[in-house]
């Protein structure tokens, strides 16, 4: 006696709708012929063209990116090691601050964290004239917030990792930085992959926190976005919305898929290993 | 193995009941290498978190003035102020803002919940190869940008749209007495601000309701529905008691940032009844007033503490749970 659970299939169409439709229906609108963002006259692609001629846009991008990726790429070191201390240190002095300074950015509200950066960097700025507003204060703030999301997901790996692995490479001998680099990391790898990804779009993405600690002529993608978004929906923000939508959107997908096949290729082989040692 | 030779015992973890290092390359080995992955991290936050949010408290106790730094302290003990948080206490701006920030916030995660659940549930009672792709279809949005999804609903919401104006005539049509007119005015009011919130923040509510679900034990709902249970009561006495901690932590990670949210209702809320995170923004760039907005900050932190504190209490049992 199995029924189908048609409220639960109802509830899931509802809800994908919900996520779906906005989205699908800015794509089909940014290539609209008129220039009136919400009237359909018929398809064009010019908004795409015109785009790439704006150097507003391009400037704003180039620096986003630039940004993303210094910041992904430290957030993830110190990230790791966050993640490394929390799940294999159980005691040390000062851990339970320390956990808690790893998830309180998790939750904080991003403009208590923004206003209180910026004022930290004035003040900092004025007593040693280091950092200057604009990239290097950006990237500060977002390796602070990213670096809390790549803890949580390496700690969790980690967490979740056979520990026997690092005591039979110890056991025969390997010094603790070698297993690190040949054992552990490699381990940790899918982990490590997925917060740097992680903590690069939550760069490319920022707002708030990058309208504070933003200086003179360092206006990111999202806060040029955010500026024209202000006065209206518009076709070419159509467009470069699709744009960047479509390859973040394919981007995860394709990290997601070929994670999932790492994953499984790795069960593959440990079952295999388990078998022809029987 | 282990036996035949005094090997290393695993480096990491407790170490208190190893032998003190004799050398300076074991000592290098072992106590450095482990004190270097504390340390940075530690010292990052520390500089970076606790440092910014120090000089913000020290702020909220200064003066504001005409100059640079647009603040200034007593010269004498204690230097600082509380005239800042008497202030906001009287200026009807700040107790509407906070209100008006934890009503869409409560408003939207009861929403996100209402939306949430049963989708969470759908994911977590799905054949696995359906699972994978549905929690995938729930992940992307969260990876896509959040600014460019706010802006997706601003193109439906507007009067023109055809959202707006198919929702009109199907409204119009089923109660036309209420329905006026060709379009409804949805943008800039509080329904787009509750709206644009249980849309950017459903993920974070779908996510950790699914982790929860995901791991229920079915057999009990095969012994309630064997001893006669309804498909409501069951989901009423078992399923929902158990997914408690889900729902918990998937409400505090709505509720908590969205009571802050900024973006939201600066794109589509009302200019006459801001959320606070807008009145600190213009306290700080248009005002340039540094000690109200910080402590505008503060007393938004302080509010804010008691949700924190639930959702880090009910971390904290669920890691101690699934450790032993």
């Amino acid at each position: 006696m199995k029924r189908r659970p048609y409220f639960l299939i109802f509830a899931l169409i509802f809800g994908y709708a919900f996520f779906y439709v906005p989205i699908a229906s800015m794509i089909f609108y940014s290539f609209n012929k008129s220039r009136l963002a919400t009237v359909w006259g018929g398809f064009s692609t010019e908004w795409y063209g015109k785009l790439l001629d704006n150097q507003q846009v391009l400037d704003a991008a180039w620096l986003s990116l630039r940004i993303a990726f210094v910041s992904a790429t430290v957030a993830t070191i110190l990230g790791t090691m966050a993640g490394m201390a929390l799940a294999r240190f159980a005691r040390f002095r000062g851990r339970t601050l320390f956990s808690g300074l790893v998830s309180a950015p998790l939750v904080m509200p991003e403009v208590i964290t923004g206003i209180s950066l910026v004022l930290f960097f004035i003040a900092l700025n004025g007593m040693i004239g280091w950092p200057t507003r604009g990239f290097t204060t950006i990237t500060l703030a977002h390796i602070t917030f990213s670096l809390s999301y790549v803890t949580v997901v390496v700690q969790s790996r980690l967490a979740s990792m056979d520990r026997a692995v690092e005591e039979a490479a110890m056991d025969l001998g390997s010094k603790p930085l070698r297993v690190l680099f040949d054992v552990t990391l490699p381990i940790i790898a899918p982990a490590i992959i997925a917060g740097w990804l992680l903590s690069f779009t939550l760069s490319l993405d920022d707002v708030v926190i990058t309208a504070f600690t933003n200086g003179p002529g360092s206006t990111t993608l999202p806060l040029y976005i955010f500026s024209k978004v202000r006065l209206g929906v518009t076709p070419d923000m159509n467009a470069l919305a699709t744009i960047i939508v479509v390859l973040v959107g394919s981007g995860v997908a394709i990290a997601g898929w070929i994670m999932h096949r790492a994953d499984k290729k790795r069960e593959r082989d440990v079952q295999m290993a388990i078998a022809a040692n029987k | 193995m282990a036996a035949l030779a005094p090997a290393p015992q695993a480096v990491q973890g407790d170490e208190s009941h190893l032998p003190k290092a004799h050398s300076w390359r074991q000592w290098l080995d072992r106590e450095a290498w482990r004190k270097t992955i504390i340390a940075i991290p530690y010292l990052w936050l520390l500089f970076f978190f606790i440092a910014p949010f120090l000089i913000v408290l020290a702020i909220s106790a200064g003066t504001s003035q005409v100059g640079i730094p647009p603040v200034i302290w007593k010269s004498t003990f204690p230097f600082g102020t509380l005239d800042n948080y008497v202030f906001l206490t009287q200026d009807d701006i700040y107790w509407q803002g906070y209100l008006n920030s934890l009503r869409n916030a409560a408003i939207s995660t009861f929403f996100a919940l209402l939306i949430g659940y049963p989708m969470a549930l759908g994911i977590a009672r799905a054949s696995s190869t359906w699972r994978n792709v549905l929690l995938l279809l729930v992940i992307l949005p969260f990876w896509t940008s959040f600014l460019l999804r706010v802006y997706a609903w601003i193109g439906l919401l507007g009067n023109t749209s055809w959202f707006n104006r198919g929702l009109t005539s199907i409204l119009a049509t089923f109660f036309p007495f209420w329905v006026t007119g060709d379009h409804i005015q949805m943008m800039n009011t509080n329904f787009a601000v509750v709206l644009g919130i249980v849309y950017s923040y459903l993920p974070f509510m779908i996510l950790p309701l699914y982790a929860t679900l995901e791991k229920l034990d079915r057999t009990l709902d095969e012994a309630a529905m064997d001893l006669g249970s309804k498909p409501w009561e069951v989901f009423r006495d078992i399923t929902l008691p158990l997914s408690l901690p889900g729902i918990i932590a998937g409400a505090m990670l709505v509720f908590i940032p969205a009571t802050g949210e900024y973006v939201i209702p600066s794109l589509m809320g009302r200019g006459d009844s801001p959320m606070i995170g807008r009145v600190l923004a213009d306290e700080f760039f248009q005002n340039r007033d540094w000690p109200v907005a910080s402590a505008v900050a503060v007393a938004l932190l302080a509010v804010l503490v008691i949700p924190i504190m639930i959702y880090n209490f009910f971390q904290a049992r669920e890691a101690r749970r699934s450790a032993s």
